[in-house]
């Protein structure tokens, strides 16, 4: 008797999408950093995510010179390298996460830890710890080849970005090689939750990716409240949410960080449900 | 001489683009502004009578009989852009990419800074070409570098000091492209070195080689005949591929860089990438970088604070990758020494970066012997250093004293 062959990442997440669109909902992505504010609590709280309404989840892979990030995210990312965590650590936290049920679970790590922990092996480690694929925000379209061609073969999801400032038909090109869906970034800048959405252009940008394909679409950067995230899954198909759920539980460890973001994603999750 | 490929890789292994997507729009910008502008002679024009009345060039070539005084040595030449208006060789590239983001009629200017000599010389461009300035300086250079800070608010400039991370050149250049990112429409970032991603380290080294091109016809004119070798600093790289740019393509020509080994070259926070260095990516581009095995990157160190980053510039890996040119190291020590000979044997208070290319420099017209032309690049001057090492040797006669005293 042989096994069902496991579903690909790329398949969970699409799962993911089709799942909370039956149930007449956007997907709501929550972003930890691994190991802030400590190696227990973090784990405690990915494993808190599902239950608290998280579709997917981001685990970011903690590193020192974060372009993407605001201060929030970048701090969080100094917390968790000072307390020792590594790659990984990382893959591990989400590992034993994943085992445990947790929703389909990307990494989300810059590109210098990765060209160093080796392309084919970080891939190979992804499908082995049960992990769907990765975001990694340093690498646009341009430079993408090496890593789509580690990931492909795996059936590994690599979502891209798509910022203001991707004129139309680029936008669309990202569209069509982003593995998963695609991640459309709110406003300029990096990731904070002191200024908010730029929801103007983004409606307009989904339209013209919608001519060209029904892969799914989230929205990130700037997410701070139930009411952006239902502005988002109202627009598109999910929202991504870093920043505010770290300020959440700022100064928090332990039962209290886990139950102060466990709340804060439960209050987002209102957001999720389509009122149209 | 050396073009990045069509999607900035120098010999097809170093450079790219590695940007969050919000800046990849802007880089295309950039690098088609900055084609139009160098196929256009009326920008060059603009440049170089800039350079001639505001900054001072040509720079002069000095023959440094006292510096190197051994009668079997190599004669040794010191190019002399310390004289340069604002002290060192940066101004070369501020003024050229001043005038781009003028042409591409960009409302504001930031930078990004170390020891502030970049800060002052995009500030200076600034206040000429009238268009305001805000400079990114890690919060622990502000506090070691307050001359510098205070010479660029007397520009006009804004100067923001970045808390994050280590507090020094690397998170200033990380608060630098994310404050580009916000605001990516009307500024300009202008990079300080040859570093970043593309197209900035191609660009930057055609606003430096006027440093090359000139040494090259003064060589030329004066010897009859090119250097041997040549030999400048590395930190970023931008002084060393300025004056690489004119004898890259004369085989007979040795190149040399000098990098910081800070403490030697074993010493965990050594500044010298290409010698201690592994391949990643940092600040936009694929070259060596100064890393843990798990890629994330150190902290440096070296006394210059020019030279104390954690990368280098992408066309100096393949250079040294081809074996077209060889880099190595001096150490602080080195540096030291050489920045005391210059100054009393030349009568020049030298920058603590372009002491590391100078202590090199005499080893290696010992090395060449009599007949051996050693073109150094003389990158800045060295009023900035004084206090710091005036400083740093009272620390160390006082841990000498005690321990005589332990003894």
């Amino acid at each position: 008797m042989t096994t069902a062959p496991a579903m690909t990442g790329k398949a969970r997440i699409a799962e993911a999408f089709a799942r909370a669109h039956a149930a007449g909902r956007g997907v709501l992505v929550p972003y930890l950093c691994a190991g802030d504010p400590d190696r227990e609590t973090s784990a405690a709280m990915l494993a808190a995510m599902g239950p608290a309404g998280a579709d997917i989840v981001e685990l970011g892979i903690p590193y020192g010179d974060p372009l993407a990030d605001g201060p929030t995210i970048a701090a969080a990312a100094q917390r968790a390298l000072d307390g020792g965590t590594t790659i990984d650590d990382a893959l591990a936290i989400a590992e034993e996460a994943v085992k445990n049920g947790a929703p389909p679970t990307l990494m989300f790590t810059y590109y210098n830890p990765v060209l160093q922990f080796g392309l084919e092996r970080f891939a190979d480690a992804l499908v082995a710890s049960g992990i769907c694929g990765a975001i990694v925000p340093d690498v646009p379209l341009e430079e993408v080849d090496d890593l789509r061609a580690a990931f492909a073969p795996r059936g590994l999801a690599l979502p891209l970005l798509v910022a203001p400032t991707t004129p139309t038909e680029r936008a669309q090109t990202i569209a069509a090689a982003s593995e998963g869906f695609t991640y459309l970034v709110s406003r300029l800048g990096v990731t904070s939750a002191s200024t908010g959405p730029d929801f103007a252009w983004i409606a307009d940008r989904v339209a013209s990716l919608r001519t060209k394909s029904a892969a799914p679409l989230a929205i990130g950067f700037g997410i701070s409240s139930a009411a952006h995230v239902a502005a988002a899954c109202a627009i598109a198909d999910g929202a991504i949410v870093g920043s505010a759920l770290i300020d959440a539980y700022a100064g928090m460890v332990g039962a209290e960080a886990v139950d102060r973001a466990r709340a804060f994603i439960g209050e987002l999750h209102t957001g999720t449900v389509r009122t149209r | 001489m050396n073009k990045p490929d069509a999607r900035g890789y120098f010999g097809g292994m170093f450079g790219g683009k590695f940007v969050p997507e919000v800046l990849v729009g802007a880089l295309q910008e950039l690098e088609v502004a900055m084609e139009a502008a160098f196929a256009d002679p009326a920008f060059w024009a603009e440049y170089h009578a800039i350079l001639r009345d505001f900054v001072g060039r040509p720079s002069p070539l000095l023959e440094a009989n006292r510096f190197s005084d051994e009668a079997d040595a190599a004669t040794v030449i010191f190019k002399r852009e310390d004289l340069n208006h604002t002290g060192a060789h940066k101004i070369n590239n501020t003024v050229g990419q001043g005038l781009l983001a003028r042409r591409m009629g960009k409302k504001r200017i930031i930078a990004e800074t170390g020891a502030g000599q970049h800060g002052v010389a995009t500030a200076t461009i600034g206040a000429k070409l009238g268009i305001p300035v805000d400079v990114y300086m890690g919060a622990l250079d502000v506090e070691r570098q307050s001359l510098n800070v205070y010479v660029m608010k007397l520009l006009g400039a804004k100067v923001h000091g970045v808390t994050g991370g280590t507090q020094t050149l690397k998170d200033a250049t990380n608060e630098a492209f994310r404050q580009w990112a916000a605001r990516v429409a009307d500024t300009f970032y202008i990079i300080g070195s040859v570093v970043g991603a593309h197209p900035y380290p191609y660009m930057v080294r055609e606003f430096q080689k006027v440093i090359g091109i000139e040494s090259r016809a003064q060589m030329l004119e004066r010897y009859g005949r090119l250097p041997t070798d040549v030999v400048a600093c590395v930190g970023g790289g931008s002084n060393a591929m300025g004056i690489f740019a004119g004898f890259v393509d004369d085989p007979d020509v040795k190149l040399w860089g000098v990098e910081a080994a800070g403490h030697g070259l074993h010493a965990v926070d050594t500044a010298a990438t290409l010698n201690a260095g592994t391949i990643g990516v940092l600040h936009g581009s694929r070259s060596y970088v100064m890393q843990t095995p798990a890629g994330q990157v150190l902290n440096t160190h070296s006394i210059s604070a020019g030279l104390d980053y954690p990368g280098v510039g992408p066309e100096h890996a393949f250079l040294k990758d081809s074996g077209r040119a060889t880099y190595v190291a001096a150490t602080d020590d080195d540096a030291l020494a050489a920045f005391h000979r210059c100054a009393e044997r030349e009568g020049i208070v030298c920058a603590l970066e372009t002491a590391h290319a100078l202590a090199f420099a005499r080893d290696l017209a010992r090395k060449r012997g009599k007949g051996g032309l050693v073109l150094v690049n003389l990158s800045g001057r060295g009023d900035k250093d004084t206090r710091q090492v005036e400083e740093h040797e009272a620390n160390a006669r006082a841990a000498a004293l005690v321990e005589t005293v332990r003894a």
